[in-house]
């Protein structure tokens, strides 16, 4: 039913775009470019890109010492090594300083398949919210990912885009807005709100057709593409209109977006609540889909969970 | 021809000298800090800014000022004593040092004190971060230097080496490494803890032009930082043998001042030592 693109294509040929139009901005990876797409980008301007190698610790430094100069600086790699790898030197070098450091990362989460839980990224969303003065983004198809790149390069200080390995539904359009910290209502609804982040959205939508089809349940169905600062006013009120929250990602459970949602919720207006994502485990090699069947991602999860937050009203 | 006159040569060990006492007095004052690599150190920080770098306390982020980057961040009172002096502060306020809402924080912070060009304290990530600044020097054709000063015991840090590979790869000649070779890290010497040696043969592996110098020596300073100028298609580094706590005799040597500020009995005699208080 809908088309399908990866998100990570549409960054490099974003991120080719903006070379195009801004002198001031570099593009760094680390041994991955090909896979990061980095790769027009390096063809158009290659005295802007710099292949760090097998080095992501070095990657950050000199991402943070072209920033400290001025440069906008994309870097790029896979999320498990651009965040677990380098998390001091992003802490130290780019966050503290608030340096002008987009972070944009492929292959997040279990989708990643084959190569296993070494490579799946499942940690990255609760890693770097955590941390002072960088901000997190996780588009939820193809359109979004270029507008993200956009924006991100025209706001100031650090981010971290996260993105996927592979295709993914698309389900907003080209000219739909796109703003940092602001969720889209992708669908109306009055009895519970589903709120999705990354490539969890599109399954939100597929089981709000789902509760209404089969169970005369009308859910809102929320994209929550900035997960730092997150839109605590459409959340809330959200909350206040329809009584009942799930959430779904790519990630584990523990301190995602899931856990910033409740924490909001909890401080701002009671409601059940239920995190659909990863519980607090490693993942394994397998298909996407076999992935995402296992480890609970998926449309028939969110569905349950909405009874479940219904039934505890 | 030496690369300094007797004249200058006296002005600035005059001027390491008052910053030498700077450290022992903010450290003191603020009861913590580490006086023995800020000791060391303080020769090389004084030649950079006294003699060789380009920079301009009243222009700040002057896009052509040469870059400092003290990736051995822990000798910041070293650093704020050569910028106090140099003027991008009262020198009163070195005296706040590592205090509660002060601008000169226990490592060096570029978003609170005037002057420093990046912020740096978890060890060995300096070397990564003066490459980016080289870089974007090339990118926009600029002819700045980039200076920065690791410890000794960094060079434990593989971080460190990726920095080194990269530098050369992209043939950094703006950029000038010292390592202040003290032989002291924190829980003994190096070459007890984990031996970095052969450091000259390390480093020309891995294709930088490699100078060993008297890090206390102003002429030896001052000139080998002339010659990281001459050296095309590749950075320098710059091995500078150093005495940790180097001017106040109890702390030369010494571990123990690796990360202990004097007491009031011991100020007075380190004061004495540096020839009185300013």
């Amino acid at each position: 039913m809908w088309e399908m693109a990866k998100q990570r294509d549409s960054y490099g040929k974003t991120l080719a775009q903006l070379g195009r139009e801004r002198d001031d901005i570099v593009a760094l990876g680390a041994d991955l470019c090909g896979s990061c797409k980095l790769n027009d980008f390096g063809k158009e301007f290659p005295e802007r890109f710099f292949n760090c190698g097998i080095a992501e610790q070095n990657l950050m430094g000199i991402s943070a010492g072209l920033a400290a100069s001025g440069k906008t600086v994309f870097s790029s790699t896979f999320a498990v090594f651009a965040t677990g790898r380098a998390y001091d030197q992003i802490r130290q070098s780019i966050a503290y300083p608030n340096l002008n450091v987009k972070i944009v990362a492929t292959h997040a989460g279990i989708t990643v398949g084959g190569d296993g839980a070494s490579h799946q990224m499942l940690e990255d969303i609760a890693l770097m919210r955590v941390l002072p003065n960088v901000d997190v983004v996780a588009p939820a198809d193809y359109y979004e990912t270029g507008k993200a790149t956009i924006a991100v390069s025209e706001a100031d200080g650090p981010f971290y885009v996260r993105l996927g390995r592979s295709n993914v539904p698309i389900i907003t359009e080209e000219d739909d807005p796109f703003e940092i910290g602001v969720a889209t209502t992708l669908k109306e609804g009055n009895d519970v709100t589903l709120i999705g982040t990354g490539i969890m959205v599109s399954r939100c939508l597929k089981a709000a057709k789902i509760l209404e089809k089969q169970h005369d349940i009308d859910a809102r169905v929320i994209n929550m593409s900035t997960i730092k600062p997150l839109d605590e006013k459409t959340i809330v009120k959200a909350a206040k209109e329809t009584g009942g929250v799930v959430t779904a990602e790519e990630h584990v459970v523990s301190q995602g977006m899931g856990s910033g949602i409740s924490q909001v919720l909890s401080e701002s207006y009671h409601v059940p609540m239920k995190r659909v994502g990863i519980p607090n485990v490693f993942g394994e090699s397998g298909g996407s889909e076999e992935l995402m069947d296992k480890y609970g991602l998926t449309t028939e999860d969110i569905v349950e969970s909405t009874h479940d937050v219904i039934s505890r009203r | 021809m030496p690369a300094l006159d007797e004249n200058r040569k006296r002005e600035l060990e005059e001027i390491a000298r008052r910053i030498r006492i700077h450290i022992v007095k903010s450290t003191h004052a603020a009861g913590s800090g580490h006086p023995g690599g800020s000791l060391s150190a303080t020769d090389i920080i004084t030649a950079l800014y006294f003699e060789v770098m380009n920079h301009n306390p009243e222009d700040k982020k002057w896009g052509l000022r040469d870059r400092f980057v003290l990736s051995k961040g822990h000798a910041a009172p070293a650093l704020y004593g050569a910028l106090a002096e140099s003027g991008y502060f009262p020198v009163d306020e070195l005296m706040t040092l590592r205090k509660l809402g002060s601008r000169l924080q226990g490592h060096p912070d570029m978003r609170k004190t005037p002057g420093i060009d990046v912020s740096t304290g978890s060890l060995g990530q300096g070397v990564s971060i003066a490459c980016g600044m080289a870089l974007a020097a090339k990118l926009d054709r600029r002819a700045y230097r980039v200076f920065a000063v690791c410890g000794d015991g960094e060079m434990q840090s593989g971080q460190i080496w990726e920095g080194a590979m990269f530098a050369a790869h992209q043939k950094l000649n703006h950029l000038t490494v010292f390592v202040d070779r003290n032989n002291l890290q924190i829980d003994g010497a190096t070459e007890d803890v984990i031996s970095i040696e052969p450091l000259v043969s390390k480093w020309q592996s891995f294709g930088w032009h490699v100078q060993e110098i008297n890090g206390h020596d102003m002429e030896e300073i001052v000139h080998s930082i002339h010659e990281a100028e001459e050296v095309h298609g590749r950075p320098s580094v710059i091995i500078a043998h150093t005495t940790k706590g180097k001017g106040v005799p109890f702390m030369e040597g010494s571990l123990a001042f690796h990360g202990k500020a004097a007491d009031d009995e011991q100020l007075k005699i380190a004061l004495e030592a540096l020839g009185g208080d300013l």
